[in-house]
């Protein structure tokens, strides 16, 4: 049919066209995109390059000679301190930071927000304010009197007492989360629980656990990063022997004396944020999601 | 039905902060009955079979089921089963983890759950579901599986918080029916809250029509509907409701008069309460209202007709007043037609216009 004829009605769908909104939106989309990755791909082409090269200054070119050397030293040779080991030892000890520090502190922030939205003691509101309340006050401030109160009770400067610190930072946004998201289910399936003979713990178990996996992958992946990337709470209350990649990679960066081997800086650095990354990426997805099924319901 | 009570609700109060819900309220179901609590929303039926189910904690008063003061018990201890309006079933577990759920609490033993289970999924047809989880059933289907949730807990008492209300009209009368089905089978006492005056009548042994926290009338579905207490009753039951005329008595003629008109109320059961000039509110139902010229009769036009199918409503208005008219269906009227009203007198409700209370 002819488009112009007279006769022409719309019919179906409606047709499509590329406006200059559209083009503009994209080329705004693309430069984003490039300005976010460029950093990334100096850090990977310098990682990659020898130290004659980097010297003559030609940042974002591609490496002339591919050298891996800079990785494995990264890894297991540079000296962080006094010591040659590489980063390795500083990966366990983030893994032994993180991996209990994560559950202890999104089980208890899941068992406040819980009891905060169902289980509405005299009192809740004016707690759950602290609570938000807490989610404000800088770090710095409160380092000092941990600090204090851990070397009194004997865990300051060890493996446990990074633990605590991390779990008490934690609290505040988890337990909003957490709070937020049960709010938004239907309090008819508590009441029905309870009148099926579920108490606190058994109606939290069976009830609640179950429904919780998109808010659950949200505070993992927040406290997997924020506990991961940390590098003051580690570096005062973790102790020599447990100090996290962070608190490592910056001894490499930061040499007193000999040369600054950049290549070996970057793939430090890169190492060091693998692990954000690669939780960020399989689970980006149900972060999203998580995200949005409290912030529609809520 | 025996005479024993089931429930009894005795002066209890409740409040939220300072906004006061309940107060001093008094309620005795007996053993079997179908007690339906009905209100327009906000008049506090949910609150009061909350309070029943024990999952709000009284400010005064107390609750007894089945001879034993349940105040301070736990909702679980109060031998009830409660079906919700959003079904409220446990997405994460099947059909049948759902149902057995309460008995897995209480460490029932594995046989016996699952013979309870086979009874009330064939009292509900559900056999087909037990697998299936919630979000795969329709509306009606996770309705039925909410009843047989508390039907296998062996309640004595079941509560319903306006369990139809989410549905469509269809499956709510197919649901309405079944809920009575059961009731006749297994005759349990059930408390039963909404807002639909058809649920109301078509499920109570008694009513309770309640508002603003206070229940206005408690009695059986006919009486209520014919002898409505006050005001507020008669305007909130029947659709389309009462027609409400203000007039003033004149004892001599025992006449109402409205306007110019003039109503002979002789025939009316309690005419003698009535005083000489009292001003009060005429109610009469659109059923009946009767078209038909005799001495009593009033002249006006027909304004607007209604056809519903089985039957029609016809509206006119006096001395200013709508009033409608319920005829058969196949009745023929057309607008500008001339009629004759007259009053089935035996069936009015008077009202006094202060206290708002039938005479």
């Amino acid at each position: 049919m002819n488009i112009n004829s007279n006769n022409f009605q719309p019919n179906g769908p409606r047709p499509k066209h590329l406006t200059i909104g559209r083009i503009g939106m994209y080329c705004f989309v693309f430069m984003c995109a490039l300005f976010f990755l460029m950093p990334l791909y100096v850090m990977i082409v310098t990682s990659l390059k020898d130290m004659d090269e980097i010297r003559s200054g030609n940042l974002l070119y591609i490496p002339k000679v591919l050298s891996f050397y800079a990785w494995p030293k990264a890894w297991s040779e540079a000296c962080t301190g006094f010591v040659c080991e590489g980063l390795k030892p500083g990966l366990i000890n983030s893994i032994k930071i993180t991996v209990p520090s994560v559950i202890v502190s999104v089980s208890l922030g899941a068992i406040n927000g819980y009891a905060l939205a169902f289980w509405r003691f005299k009192g809740a509101y004016f707690f759950f304010g602290l609570c938000l309340f807490g989610a404000f006050i800088p770090y710095q401030v409160m380092v000092y009197p941990l600090l204090k109160i851990e070397s009194a009770i004997g865990i300051y400067s060890s493996l446990p007492g990074i633990i605590l610190v991390h779990t008490i930072f934690g609290m505040p946004i988890l337990t909003l989360i957490f709070r937020n998201f049960y709010a938004s289910l239907p309090i008819d399936l508590f009441k029905a629980a309870r009148i099926d003979g579920g108490n606190f713990i058994k109606i939290f178990f069976y009830v609640i656990i179950p429904m919780s996996t998109p808010i659950t992958i949200v505070a993992v992946i927040l406290q997997v990063t924020g506990i991961w990337n940390d590098f003051l709470l580690g570096l005062v209350f973790a102790g020599r022997d447990n100090q996290p990649m962070t608190v490592q990679l910056n001894n490499i960066v930061q040499v007193d004396y000999g040369v600054a081997e950049y290549n070996v800086d970057m793939a430090a650095t890169i190492l060091t944020s693998l692990v954000p990354l690669f939780v960020y990426f399989i689970s980006g997805r149900w972060f999203v999601r998580g995200i949005a099924a409290g912030a529609i319901k809520g | 039905m025996s005479m024993k009570n089931s429930v009894e609700v005795k002066n209890i109060s409740f409040s939220y902060g300072k906004t006061e819900i309940l107060n001093d309220l008094s309620l005795d179901i007996k053993e079997g009955e179908f007690m339906v609590l009905l209100g327009p929303s906000g008049c506090g039926k949910t609150t009061l079979l909350n309070c029943i189910a024990g999952l709000l904690d009284l400010t005064e008063g107390q609750i007894w089921i089945e001879d034993d003061n349940v105040t301070w018990k736990e909702p679980k201890d109060r031998h009830i089963g409660m079906v919700f309006q959003s079904y409220a079933l446990y997405p994460s577990m099947t059909v049948e983890k759902n149902l057995s759920f309460g008995l897995r609490m209480m460490g029932t033993a594995k046989k016996i759950i699952d013979d309870k289970i086979e009874k009330a999924a064939n009292l509900l047809q559900i056999n087909e579901l037990l697998k299936r989880k919630p979000s795969q059933l329709s509306g009606g289907q996770r309705q039925r599986v909410a009843i047989g949730r508390a039907l296998v807990r062996d309640a004595k008492v079941f509560l319903f918080d306006e369990p139809l209300s989410n549905l469509d009209a269809k499956l709510r009368a197919e649901l309405r029916y079944e809920i009575k089905k059961l009731h006749r089978d297994l005759s349990n006492t059930m408390i039963y809250v909404t807002h639909d005056q058809i649920e109301a009548m078509t499920l109570a042994d008694r009513i309770s029509v309640m508002k603003d926290g206070l229940i206005q009338q408690l009695d059986t579905p006919k009486q209520i509907y014919n002898k409505p207490a006050n005001l507020f009753v008669a305007g909130f039951i029947g659709s389309p409701s009462m027609n409400f005329l203000n007039a003033k008595f004149d004892k001599t003629n025992q006449n109402l008069i409205i306007g110019k008109r003039h109503i002979n109320i002789s025939k009316y059961e309690n005419i003698n309460n009535l005083t000489d000039d009292q001003q009060v509110v005429f109610g009469i139902r659109p059923e009946n209202i009767i078209i038909d010229k005799n001495e009593n009769s009033i002249l006006s036009k027909v304004e607007l007709v209604e056809p519903m199918g089985a039957d029609t409503l016809v509206w006119t208005s006096i001395e200013g007043t709508p009033i409608s008219i319920r005829l058969e269906g196949s009745s023929n009227y057309n607008l500008n037609d001339e009629i004759n009203i007259s009053f089935d007198i035996n069936r009015s409700s008077i009202f006094d216009s202060k206290s708002e209370e039938r005479i």
